[in-house]
């Protein structure tokens, strides 16, 4: 269905990532934020609050991220899309819930406004080194969705499109912004609300008693009702039967931890947006993601300048990974490289794809800067130059 | 392409990021230009220097960092010792004369200084330093006009504050026509 | 709900309200969660409370089982995060009636401070603690509330912490409404969730419990029917006692009553004051009817779908 006009500011706007990310929150539907003050997170909630009092919307700052994070689950129950905004801290308290959102499959966005770690790390300076975190960051085996955007415009978009996918999946979807794209100001321009596709909370048409809440009846996703309703249901972080009911049993938990992982795994081609150029007859692949992914242009840029053939995959979505994707390059390349705010991360992902076929080179920053594009050119040269097929680090 | 790359700074608490939120606002809303600011952030609130970026472009803005400054806003000592060094060639300097003591610039670099702090106390309102600076930006920085930067004044200071600030853009405006020669305000 | 074939043939007088699917239940002989469990659903019973808007939260532990086996909408969440839920829950529909069951160690060790705060903020949640002074599930190791000298599997030499006195706890913290019984006071303890159900505002019910199994066996305080004689026999009732002076001692005198019952804005009173004073006419109250109507436009049946 359409957004509501009464959220969207309709419009061009010059903001930065945190305000883009609380309006296309808004524009989206959200109306529940809870959530505790952490740099440079803190301006989405701060949006948010300017905001929410006239379009109906709650927003409760909590004692910790540990009860913001309930608190979410528990208003996603009520009926209300929810969100939280963290970062890496934060992020770290918030794991134990959402792996309570993915068992019970409550939808909900969490915004991590990626610092560089670990614990307190630099605060206000720029990482990228919760990626793998927010994959297996809460224990046990499930699956979420995560994105990350390269531009205020894009983390309003990406914000839409997240609260869309933990409508749809029934998942919590974590929002992988860094800190430059937080503070980074740019045009966004907000569309008429008859232009901005969401995905409503979707409430079972079936009536108490013939319910189930983790029926999905030979699809995916259960069908969802919110509390209040007269469905008497029962939901639990305990392994759980169509019923909600805890069953203690292997056969209980293999047949909800294969739904639970199944339905992002099987729905990677509906739910994977890339970004891909040149990538007919490159030589070397740049893999990147969020601000990395502007800052390699000048990279790109004086690479083509020189003749060399550089072609581009920008995840938007980074899990599910693109790993058909990646595979198929692999065969047809020399080499990928994956600059990452980090020690080594995504850069795993794509060597796992590419299976031995090609080269993976990682160009690490370490956190508080980006990247000089410099050491990307460099990474470029040398895997065009590199003999044989092989890891570079 | 014509590209843009400009450097605000100074210290904390003279409205530093206003000032180049101001100049971004006007590129990218006001002038049918791109533009993207970044800026460092420290703990510190206030005194501590303070500077942000604003690349402004005819195209779309894919590396967002200012790597040679076409002009640089410097409204502290601190902050034009520490940017001056990356200005490119024909370089524009625009620096609060009261507060910035030049060393040699390099030939074809222009410098061009204004007492912003002192207008702004006669104007009674020291607050207003950074919107004066951002008049004397669109007089002589040579990247966005009037027009533009005036109306990115007018939307981004709070309201009931317009009058004041757009004041305070004028003087800032008309004190940097008067230095280049170029008459009243447009 | 189904129900199992009773051997019987006779009904349970609370099955409406008892997921009767899922019983038996976990707990063991002589627990007392069981009997607050139903001293809860006798006073919902009693109320007028609609049962459609009733809801349960409960996070983990034995008392954290109670949210499986009430036939409300009912939410078994992680350990200690029972609060935090509900006021999630809760603040997504004002119409609800929160209620969360939580044990001793669930709520003041691990929950300990999302439940001052909730009780700081006034949160509209009702919160009833079954303190057993131990944690049963996990085999009986030492709580916030383990008394001086009592053996825990954690304690093996007895409890040497100072422990937790609850409803001072919840008292000080802001709690509108406080007040203690024990597992034996099944008439006064439902009338008092009952009115407790009818405030507005954070409430607190301390229910002290016994678990044979764990607390009583290794303290040697005897059988089930051994502790209920104890506690007919120590407890004493004192309306209006200062929180201050209701602490447990191992084995000592058991004040109980009802401590605190004022009024007070609760956070959402206060947050609509606020809101309506800054934002006038503008501003629809949150919670209200209007707010109901802007709220279900972001919903659709899936039938529509």
């Amino acid at each position: 269905m359409k957004a509501n006009p009464a959220g969207v500011l309709t419009g061009a706007h010059f903001f930065d990532g945190d305000y883009a990310c609380a309006e296309g929150a808004i524009a989206a539907g959200c109306r529940f934020l809870a959530g505790y003050p952490i740099t440079p997170s803190t301006e989405v909630a701060e949006r948010i609050t300017q905001r929410f009092p006239l379009v109906g919307g709650m927003f409760i700052q909590m004692e910790d991220e540990i009860a913001s994070m309930a608190a979410v689950i528990g208003a996603a129950w009520g009926g209300l899309k929810s969100m939280t905004v963290t970062s890496g801290p934060g992020f770290s308290l918030m794991m134990e819930n959402i792996g309570l959102a993915a068992m019970m499959e409550a939808p909900c966005v969490v915004v991590n406004v990626q610092r560089a770690g670990p614990s307190t790390g630099l605060p206000t300076m720029v990482g990228q080194a919760d990626i793998m975190q927010a994959r297996w960051g809460s224990h046990g085996d499930y699956a979420i969705i995560a994105l990350a955007p390269n531009s205020p415009q894009e983390a309003f978009n990406h914000a839409i499109t997240c609260f869309n996918l933990s409508e749809k999946y029934r998942v919590p979807v974590l929002f992988m912004m860094d800190e430059v794209i937080g503070h980074m100001t740019e045009k966004v321009v907000i569309p008429p609300a008859d232009r901005i596709e969401v995905v409503p909370r979707t409430l079972t048409a079936k009536k108490p008693g013939q319910y189930r809440p983790y029926d999905a009846a030979g699809g995916w996703v259960p069908e969802m009702i919110q509390a209040g309703d007269g469905y008497n249901i029962h939901t639990t972080g305990l392994t759980h039967d169509e019923r909600g009911y805890p069953q203690m049993t292997a056969e209980c938990q293999e047949k909800l931890i294969k739904r639970l992982t199944g339905k992002i795994r099987e729905n990677a081609s509906d739910i994977i947006m890339v970004d891909e150029s040149n990538l007919d007859k490159a030589d070397v692949v740049l893999v990147s993601y969020g601000i990395t992914s502007r800052v390699a242009q000048a990279a790109v840029q004086q690479a083509r300048k020189e003749g060399l053939r550089i072609g581009q995959v920008r995840l938007i979505t980074i899990w599910p990974f693109p790993e058909k994707k990646i595979a198929e390059l692999a065969g047809k390349i020399k080499g990928f490289v994956v600059p990452e705010i980090n020690a080594g991360q995504i850069s795993y992902e794509v060597e796992r794809c590419a299976a031995g076929k090609c080269l993976t080179r990682h160009v690490p920053a370490y956190g508080g800067a980006v990247h000089d594009p410099g050491v990307i050119y460099d990474a470029f040269k040398e895997v065009l130059h590199a003999g044989k097929t092989q890891t570079v680090r | 392409m014509a590209q843009n790359e400009v450097r605000v700074s100074g210290f904390g608490g003279q409205g530093v990021i206003m000032a180049a939120s101001i100049i971004g606002k006007a590129a990218s809303i006001f002038n049918n230009q791109f533009a993207t600011m970044t800026q460092a952030f420290g703990p510190e609130a206030r005194g501590s220097s303070c500077s942000a970026q604003v690349v402004i472009s005819d195209d779309q803005i894919l590396y967002p960092y200012v790597r040679n400054t076409d002009i640089l806003v410097a409204m502290s000592q601190e902050a034009f010792d520490k940017f001056f060094p990356e200005m490119r060639e024909n370089a524009v300097l625009l620096y609060e004369s009261d507060l910035v003591k030049l060393c040699k610039l390099k030939p074809g670099q222009k410098s061009y200084g204004i007492p912003a702090t002192r207008l702004a106390e006669e104007m009674g309102r020291s607050i207003v330093t950074n919107i004066i600076m951002v008049g004397f930006f669109a007089a002589a920085g040579g990247a966005i006009g009037y027009e533009a930067v005036r109306k990115a004044v007018e939307d981004s200071v709070p309201p009931g504050t317009e009058k004041l600030n757009l004041k305070a853009f004028q003087t800032g405006y008309e004190y940097g026509a008067k230095l280049l020669g170029k008459g009243g305000a447009a | 709900m189904p129900e199992k074939p009773r051997p019987c043939g006779e009904e349970h007088p609370r099955s409406k309200l008892l997921r009767m699917d899922r019983i038996p239940h976990i707990w063991c002989p002589t627990c007392g969660i069981g009997t607050v469990v139903n001293c809860f659903l006798e006073a919902l019973l009693a109320t007028p409370l609609n049962l459609k808007k009733t809801v349960i939260v409960s996070g983990i532990g034995c008392t954290g089982r109670v949210a499986g086996y009430v036939n409300l909408d009912s939410f078994h969440t992680t350990h200690g995060r029972a609060i935090p839920f509900a006021t999630g829950l809760y603040l997504s529909n004002p119409d609800l009636n929160v209620v969360v069951f939580s044990g001793d160690g669930d709520l003041s060790a691990i929950g300990g401070n999302h439940f001052i705060h909730a009780a700081r903020r006034n949160q509209n949640l009702k919160v009833i603690c079954v303190n057993n002074f131990i944690y049963g599930m996990t085999g009986g190791q030492m709580a916030p509330t383990t008394p001086v000298g009592a053996k825990t599997s954690t304690t093996p030499f007895g409890c040497f912490e100072h422990p937790f006195n609850l409803p001072h706890l919840a008292a000080s913290s802001g709690a509108t409404y406080v007040a203690r019984w024990t597992s034996l006071h099944l008439r006064r303890l439902k009338w008092t969730i009952q009115e407790a159900l009818s405030r507005r505002g954070f409430a607190f019910i301390e229910v002290i419990a016994p678990c044979s199994t764990v607390y009583a066996r290794r303290n040697k305080l005897g059988t089930g029917f051994d502790l209920m004689k104890f506690y007919k026999e120590n407890s004493v009732i004192r309306h209006g006692a200062d929180t201050k002076d209701v602490d447990i001692s191992f084995q000592g005198k058991i004040i109980v009553g009802k401590f605190v019952d004022v009024q007070k804005p609760t956070f959402l009173d206060q947050l609509n004051e606020g809101y309506s004073k800054v934002f006038g006419d503008k501003y629809v109250p949150y919670g209200s009817e209007k707010w109901h109507k802007m709220k279900s436009e972001f919903q659709v049946s899936a039938a529509k779908a």
